[in-house]
């Protein structure tokens, strides 16, 4: 669609707040379009992650009362075919994104298709004067418009796999490096949320490695990255990796002092150590059922 | 002055009262744009091809060791911030004249912050014309220095970036995030007309460089709700439609409606067109890659069929708007993979014989390569090994989507993320290496479903998607005869994104930015480093033009340009 999907941060940052959202807060208006561009201008990142959905017109708080007479002419005339939220039912289309009602402000727009029918497309006539569809206007427009949809029928948990199954699978795989009654002990109390406690499994120390959004994993900790270069004259360096491309690495050593080693093509040697290498490597052997499954399982480490 | 009442009636094919053809030293004629790309860059990929291959060779494997600061000169976009633009090393910007315009009453750039520069920049008679959303300049190609800067007061919308501006004689042509077409004279930056090109209500935004074909502005804009795409030819003098082509049927009897559950569907069905395509003169036909089906995620309104013609590759006649032929990237498309990647035409040898090709790498993770006079299907490969959202490929080549990895409650692992394996950053083709370049990262995302009502959601809602990991970023280069990796450059960090676009010249050199905020110089045979200068997070594709008999390097990074050459 839109080029924000280039954008990691963007998409994140809109579902998220999408998430939070509660209906209620869908219902409010938006900041004015005029100050919305600016603050949102400022927040836009640089790079990919640059930009965030921005705020579209809203229309204006209706009047209550208006809102009111139009939900129940609403749910006498349309709701059957457009559904009681107007966002489609049987055989009508979903109004909330239709142009005639994007582009309309008070029913002036509205008014002609009601009252015409469009006749072609099954929809008949509707003897509704200006005032019941100015309030039918009120009614839809009451609704907050937005490309990123907050959800509203949520899945009460995401944990759907097979627990029994699960610790079988971590009894074969995981407890080559893990141990339920060990390392792992009382995690699903350290991350009560199960969908976090997915995202930290499958890669602990969250999805800020590379991938994007937080994946819930900071309540463990995760060793970090280290490095070892071999200089020339046999010297080696060691410790915690803080950045690296082709010229150049950083190195932290053991008292916490950063040293920045020249690259060039192989010289010095350099070999990174990732203790998630063996997770990244699993990524490409999972199944979602052994995702599901073990998660299921891992729910139950109290 | 606004001529929105043209639009509004012009739906007649407009007839140019004439062709810019010998303006004066300072135009840009169309007979210029046919041109390979040479010493200026005076379009979106610097030809029509979309190859971004130069073939200057001044700075070459020789020499580019030598390869050194001309200038740089930080851009700063918004009225209150302008001042000139800002002089950079250079100085002397002051006094350079700001022009305002716009339809609406923000100025989102108030409060500073760095210029987000994603877009290719033109060069034309030493002059660059550059833009950010709602900000265009003019600065001096050869110290850096801003002659002028023009800002547009915004109504609002996605202010994501810009991909660039066009140009035909002295007139500029500029997207704004609000959906207007701003002329501008490129001498001045004097405004001469806006025209609407898309509904801001329908939360439309409008990115892409418009494109100069003949005496036709072609427009392309995105949208994140459902509202249909479209590609729109404008007349350059006026700004007056000559022809709009949906990218989704709009009606009964559109052709494509049998694979879509109806007409309300198919017409709130996405397919937007918003990045730069290119051109073939010979046939005339403009190719360009179209957007996600919409809904993007919870398809199921959309019905089970491939929901025509989002997410392909379509050729379309600029003379008459019409659709010549299309190959679909991503056949039924559930997670906004858009095909939304500048195809590169190339012509060279097809199981022995010359022939006429299009290659593209599409975010999905596989490269095609086409025909480019008739869409036949010649080859299709895979780049990133991670890709598992796709079954198999059918007999034409099309990927065939797994199902049960569009989302799950319980969460789908799906390669690659929303991002793509690769994205809108202009990839390039060396005719000396007959290799595709690409940027390119292998990663996953978990993708749940958080919307059971049947119906589904809208625009991109419904699912939410959660980071895994990327095991890796490279600059990929891709051999169209068999659509397989020849080389692959992985950067030692694997975070995504490994610079925002290529160039490739005669000197045999490639140019890209890596994710350690270096441009660098690669051997485009076998990708060995050549040379490199840390000049922070690079933003756009690197260019190059020949000026006073001097090549130069040009790149934006940061909220700066930055133009290298050989002294």
């Amino acid at each position: 669609m839109g080029p924000s999907r280039n954008t990691a941060a963007a998409v994140i940052a809109a579902f998220g707040m999408a998430a939070l959202a509660t209906a209620q807060q869908q219902q409010q208006i938006q900041t004015p379009p005029a100050n919305a561009g600016a603050a949102a201008a400022q927040a836009g990142g640089r790079g990919r992650g640059g930009g965030r959905p921005e705020a579209y017109p809203q229309h204006p708080p209706g009047d209550p009362a208006a809102i009111e007479r139009g939900k129940a002419t609403f749910g006498v005339q349309c709701s059957f075919c457009h559904g009681s939220d107007a966002r489609g039912g049987e055989g009508g289309p979903n109004l909330i994104r239709a142009e005639s009602v994007l582009r309309d402000r008070d029913g002036e727009t509205i008014a002609p298709v009601v009252q015409n029918g469009r006749v072609d497309r099954g929809m008949p006539k509707f003897d509704l004067n200006t005032a019941q569809i100015s309030d039918i206007a009120a009614f839809i427009h009451s609704f907050r418009v937005a490309g990123y949809d907050a959800s509203r029928d949520r899945p009460p948990t995401i944990v759907v796999g097979d627990a029994k199954a699960g610790e079988a699978y971590f009894r074969t795989t995981c407890s080559r490096c893990h141990s339920a009654t060990g390392d792992l002990k009382g995690l699903a109390t350290k991350i009560s949320d199960p969908r976090s406690l997915q995202q930290a499994w499958l890669m602990p120390g969250g999805g800020g490695r590379g991938g994007r959004g937080g994946g819930g994993g900071g309540a463990l900790t995760v060793p970090p990255v280290t490095v070892t270069v071999t200089m020339l004259s046999g010297q080696k360096i060691e410790g915690r990796m803080e950045r690296i491309d082709d010229f150049l690495v950083t190195v932290m050593d053991a008292d916490g002092l950063s040293r920045t080693i020249r690259r060039d093509g192989d010289t010095p040697k350099v070999e990174i150590h990732d203790p998630l290498e063996p997770h990244k490597q699993l990524l490409r052997t999972y199944t979602d059922k052994e995702i599901h499954n073990l998660t299921a399982y891992l729910v139950t480490l109290k | 002055m606004t001529v929105k009442t043209l639009i509004a009636s012009a739906s007649l094919y407009l007839i140019p009262a004439m062709f810019p053809g010998n303006a004066g030293a300072q135009g840009l004629s169309s007979a210029d744009l046919l041109k390979p790309l040479a010493n200026d860059w005076p379009t979106y990929s610097g030809d029509y091809s979309g190859k971004r291959y130069s073939h200057l060779t001044q700075v070459n494997q020789t020499n580019v060791k030598n390869l050194t600061l001309a200038w740089t000169a930080r851009m700063t976009a918004g009225a209150g911030n302008a001042g000139g633009g800002g002089g950079g090393r250079g100085g002397g910007g002051g006094g350079a004249p700001t022009i305002i315009g716009g339809e609406g009453t923000a100025d989102a750039s108030a409060g500073g912050g760095n210029a987000n520069i994603r877009a290719s920049i033109l060069e034309v008679d030493g002059i660059l014309y550059l833009d950010t959303p709602d900000n265009a300049w003019a600065v001096d190609a050869r110290d850096g220095r801003t002659l002028w800067h023009y800002v547009w007061k915004t109504k609002g919308g996605t202010h994501i970036g810009n991909r660039g501006l066009g140009m035909w004689g002295n007139w500029l042509y500029m997207e704004t995030p609000d959906d207007y077409l701003v002329c501008l004279d490129a001498r001045t930056g004097k405004e001469r007309w806006h025209v609407e090109i898309a509904n801001f209500s329908q939360q439309y935004f409008s990115t892409m460089a418009p494109i100069v074909v003949g005496n036709h502005i072609l427009v392309g804009t995105g949208d994140d709700l459902d509202e249909p795409g479209y590609l729109q030819s404008l007349d350059p003098e006026t700004g007056a439609l000559q022809w709009k082509w949906y990218s989704v049927p709009m009606k009964k009897g559109d052709p494509g409606l049998e694979t879509w559950s109806g007409v309300d569907a198919a017409s709130h069905g996405g397919g937007n067109v918003w990045i730069p395509g290119s051109y073939d003169p010979e046939t005339h036909l403009y190719i360009t890659g179209t957007g996600n089906p919409s809904p993007a995620y919870t398809g199921q309104s959309r019905g089970e069929g491939v929901n025509l013609y989002t997410c392909a590759m379509v050729a379309v006649n600029v003379d008459t708007g019409k659709m010549a032929w299309y190959y679909q990237t991503s056949p039924h498309d559930t997670h906004d993979w858009d095909s939304a990647q500048t195809p590169v035409m190339v012509d060279a040898d097809f199981n022995g014989k010359p022939r006429k090709l299009l290659v593209t790498a599409s975010r999905n993770g596989y490269f095609f390569t086409l025909d480019r006079v008739t869409g036949e299907h010649l080859v299709t490969g895979k780049f990133s090994d991670t890709v598992n959202w796709a079954k198999g490929l059918n007999a034409n080549g099309q990927p065939v989507r797994e199902p049960a990895k569009d989302y799950d409650i319980g969460g789908a692992l799906v390669s690659p993320n929303n991002g793509g394996a690769t994205n809108w950053p202009p990839p390039s083709f060396s005719p000396d290496t007959g290799l595709f370049y690409v940027p390119t990262s292998d990663n996953y995302s978990m993708y749940y479903l958080t919307e059971t009502d049947p119906r589904g959601a809208m625009g991109l809602g419904g699912k939410e998607e959660v980071g895994v990991a990327t095991l890796g970023s490279y600059l990929t280069a891709i051999d169209y005869k068999t659509g397989t990796v020849a080389w692959q450059h992985k950067y030692p960090a694997a975070t995504g994104g490994g610079g925002n676009g290529i160039l490739t010249t005669a000197g045999r050199l490639l140019f890209a930015g890596d994710h350690g905020g270096n441009l660098v110089a690669y051997d485009p045979a076998n990708g060995k480093i050549l040379w490199h200068s840390r000049i922070g997070q690079v933003s756009n594709a690197p260019e190059t033009y020949m000026l006073d008999g001097h090549q130069y390097i040009l790149v934006a990074a940061e909220g700066s340009l930055f133009a290298f050459t050989l002294y």
